[in-house]
């Protein structure tokens, strides 16, 4: 049986991950290279014998053997191939089964590299990335096997397990259950890819952190080695949250892309404590300060990086994200606990060696402001973990609240949660802060830096960025919040690009190059710091989009009769047809509306607002016709119609302005990622007195 | 790499990074505080939001949809419906034989208690027959709940789907 083969694979690859990692720990104790290039070869091993496990799960699916029960509960006959495929990682097993393998995949290209200068971190890289494989793998193997069948026992009754129940016969549906339709739209399918590369991809600077603190080579050499991969970490991520933002622009027919939902929320953190690692590594790297700080950020994120993986697939908490329920909470908790613990107690005890041999002097130095950076970051996340963890406190500590009144509001012993006001309110002036800093540190001088010359460096830009909200103000733009974060963007926009223009101008007075030419060299030579430019110019235009949809957002909605009209703003829309039709080889029935759009009394295009009814999960699905321009979106929903006459319509119309700077900045935020992360050739070899010894490791 | 050897500030540098960082520290506890008092949404049941009210207070409350009564007001977008008492805890759910089975119990127990609820707005793609519908929002004095936002959630069935299309053993 396929299936047998596959979870017989499955074991094989645990088994394996766990003498891997038996046999790095043996090596590094013993000082045996011999135990070490075993374990290396483990390591390298799991990859291959993974891909067998995900291709017999592919087999399985794109073969709609639907006798195997996640086959059954994620695909149907109706489902295209692309979908079948990418059903892998449609529901919580086959998640699981993604995950380990594209772990397998970037641990593997680890060992793969060049060990020469780093020959003590290799066990215990491999040590790490092993053992939370072969836990991912146990989950699998345990909990969540995407082989398990359906059988049907001989009282009648139906049951799902691995292997044949004493007197049952297997049972093979004529067709799945099906994806869940929210879930059959092109950012979907690579949404959770995305995330997940970036969940998996944090693991690496982790174990080399781990490495570190266990050989007690404890410089920045870990740092340097996973700059890359905590960039490449980090891209993945960012691009897993902007296309899941865009997905639910799309495809959950709110008009909004983000909802403070507690997966969207578990994603986030990791996000937030990555991209506080990555700014402070930099005064790490400068100025060998923040130790500590450092290796905390990087357990943090491994820790959220698990309870993210845990929290979008477990179903422990309601969302929109919430398709499945599962019995894996105790586990991941037990491990996360763990680690956390283990890591901990390995950074207290190197904790001496970490000290730093300079301080911080200067308020207004760039380490200091990159220090303020790290606390506004923690404090979002705090707040984020508040929101999440608050709900499971408040009830369980509900005798403080019983025993002190002045909290009793607190702690009230009863279920509470938090809607997307607490975040905003809580988060909004961080972000804020943010942005400020965003627009203040790149002037800052390293060490000595006082108000007075970061003031005169700050004043120009900030000067000319005034003019934002004076032109805002002539556009009508009246509240003074919208007004200061226009400010703010205006003034990192403006910092940035002076920054650029200087610095080629420079170029370009002592080389003699063309102010193009000097710009491309620039980023060129120190493509980390003018790619975080371009990052900084990216998050710039998403705070433009986002000010625009969550402060300037305008709605309204109507039953029309054919030819009736909905005014919002400058836009009038026009109910012109309804066609409602089956499309019976793709499982759903649409209902298609045609509206005719004009923008201050000019025709501008039909839209096409419709809503898909799938037979077999008897679910509606509604997609907006959208037109999008630079200036703003307006969203039309089909909300209903009359079933016989198809002559009345309802729509709700949502005006987004300058939302598609958030979709564009985002594009030009992965960009500035690729710009910093783009491989330099490698750094010189220093002095080869230890590499004999080590190339004869690497043989034997 | 060179080390860059500083001497160690004076004691009063020391402290102006320590009071910057308690002042951040505090606003940052401060916001927290301020948004979490102002926007808590306390989980009742519907059996507790019928027989003793929410006090004022925004509620959350998660009950299961019965289909029939489901309506749609197109022309104003008011949707009604009644939803009948769940367990609010997931364990107990799953002790209970799962979201699916209690949905399903809770639908078709007449003795259960019930609530009618009033949204304002376009009806979720998710609501029908048997839906998890968690709500946010306010009970009114007329007994009705009122609700600012609307979350559904389908448990999937394939248990019972499954013996009407068996074809055959293997």
């Amino acid at each position: 049986m396929i299936a047998n083969f596959g979870f017989g694979a499955l074991v094989i690859t645990f088994l394996v991950s766990l003498y891997g990692a038996a046999a790095a720990f043996y090596g590094a104790r013993k000082n045996s290279p011999a135990w070490i290039e075993s374990a290396r070869s483990a390591m390298l091993l799991t990859f291959p014998l993974l891909t067998l496990v995900a291709l017999t799960l592919i087999y399985l699916l794109v073969s709609a053997s639907y006798e195997v029960e996640y086959v059954a509960s994620v695909t149907s006959n109706s489902m295209p191939f692309y979908l079948r495929v990418t059903a892998l990682w449609g529901g919580q097993a086959g998640s699981l089964i993604f995950w380990s393998w594209t772990m397998s995949a970037f641990a593997s290209a680890v060992t793969l590299r060049n060990w020469e200068r780093d020959r003590e971190f290799l066990p215990w890289v491999i040590l790490v990335s092993l053992v939370t494989l072969a836990f991912f793998l146990l989950m699998s193997i345990l909990v969540e096997n995407p082989f398990e069948r359906i059988w049907q026992i001989s009282t009648g009754s139906i049951v799902v397990s691995m292997f044949q129940p004493a007197g049952s016969v297997l049972v093979f549906p004529s067709d799945g259950n099906g994806l869940n339709p929210l879930l059959r739209h092109p950012g979907m399918i690579i949404h959770p890819p995305m995330l997940y590369l970036g969940f998996v991809s944090f693991v690496i600077p982790y174990a080399f952190a781990i490495a570190a603190l266990v050989t007690g080579r404890t410089d920045d050499r870990w740092i340097r080695i996973t700059r890359r991969w905590t960039l490449v970490a980090w891209l993945f991520l960012s691009l897993g949250l902007v296309l899941g933002g865009r997905w639910a622009y799309d495809v959950l027919g709110w008009g909004g892309y983000w909802g403070w939902d507690p997966v969207e929320i578990a994603a986030f953190m990791p996000w937030l404590t990555g991209t506080a690692f990555l700014h402070s590594v930099v005064i790490q790297e400068k100025r060998n300060m923040l130790k500590h700080w450092n290796m905390v950020l990087i357990i943090l994120t491994y820790d959220l990086v698990i309870f993210g993986t845990f929290l979008t697939r477990s179903g422990v908490l309601s969302s929109v994200h919430a398709f499945a329920q599962s019995a894996i909470g105790p586990l991941f908790f037990s491990f996360i606990s763990l680690t956390f613990v283990i890591s901990l107690a390995l950074l207290g005890r190197r904790w001496g060696e970490l000290k730093a041999n300079v301080q911080m002097t200067s308020l207004f130095s760039r380490e200091a402001l990159f220090l303020v950076n790290n606390l506004l970051f923690i404090g979002i996340l705090v707040v984020c973990f508040w929101g999440v963890i608050f709900p499971i406190l408040s009830e369980a500590l509900g005798f403080i609240g019983s025993a002190i009144p002045a909290l009793a509001d607190t702690f009230t012993g009863q279920k509470v949660t938090f809607g997307p006001p607490y975040y905003e309110r809580a988060t909004a002036p961080l972000f804020a802060g943010l942005l400020f800093l965003m627009g203040v540190a790149p002037l800052a001088a390293w060490r000595h830096s006082t108000a007075k010359t970061l003031g005169r460096a700050v004043w120009k830009p900030g000067l000319a960025s005034l003019l934002v909200p004076v032109l805002a103000y002539l556009l009508d733009v009246r509240h003074w919040a919208a007004l200061l974060a226009f400010w703010l963007c205006g003034f990192v926009i403006f910092v940035t690009l002076y920054e650029f223009w200087r610095a080629a101008r420079a170029r370009q007075r002592s080389q003699g190059e063309s102010l193009g030419l000097a710009l491309w060299n620039l980023a060129g030579r120190n493509r980390r710091r003018y790619g975080g430019y371009i990052i900084h110019l990216g998050v710039v235009l998403m705070a433009l989009g986002i000010i625009g949809i969550e402060m300037f957002q305008t709605e309204t909605q109507g039953t029309l009769a054919r030819g009736g009209e909905l005014t919002l703003g400058r836009y009038t829309v026009v109910y012109n047809d309804l066609a409602v039709f089956d499309l019976l080889d793709e499982g759903r029935n649409v209902a298609r509306s045609v509206v005719n759009v004009y923008q201050d009394g000019q025709y501008v295009g039909d839209l096409y607002p419709r809503r898909d009814y799938y037979y077999e999960s008897q679910q509606p699905m509604t997609i907006p016709g959208v037109r999008s321009t630079l200036e703003d979106d307006l969203y039309v929903l089909l909300v209903d119609w009359q079933p016989i006459s198809t002559q009345g319509a309802t729509f709700k119309v949502y005006h987004n302005p300058l939302v598609n700077w958030l979709w564009l900045g985002g594009i030009v935020f992965i960009l500035g990622t690729l710009v910093a992360a783009w491989p330099d050739p490698e750094e010189p070899l220093p002095a080869p007195a230890r590499l004999p010894a080590v190339e004869a490791g690497v043989q034997s | 790499m060179e080390k860059a050897l500083e001497p160690r500030p004076a004691s009063g540098s020391r402290a102006k990074f320590i009071v910057g960082g308690l002042i951040i520290m505090a606003a940052i506890v401060y916001l927290i505080v301020s948004a979490s008092r102002s926007s808590a949404q306390y989980f009742y049941t519907v059996e507790e939001l019928v027989t003793k009210g929410a006090a004022g207070r925004d509620a959350r409350v998660s009950g299961a949809v019965i289909g029939d009564s489901i309506q749609y007001d197109s022309q104003t977008l008011t949707l009604r419906f009644t939803v009948a008492d769940v367990p609010a805890d997931n364990a107990e759910i799953e002790a209970l034989g799962g979201l699916a089975f209690v949905l399903h119990q809770a639908v078709t127990d007449p003795d259960r208690a019930r609530m009618e609820v009033v949204y304002n707005g376009v009806q979720p793609d998710l609501l029908r027959d048997e839906a998890q519908a968690i709500m946010t929002g306010q009970m009114g004095d007329d007994g009705v709940f009122y609700a600012d936002e609307l979350l559904l959630k389908c448990p999937t069935k394939y248990e019972e789907a499954v013996p009407n299309q068996v074809e055959g053993g293997g």
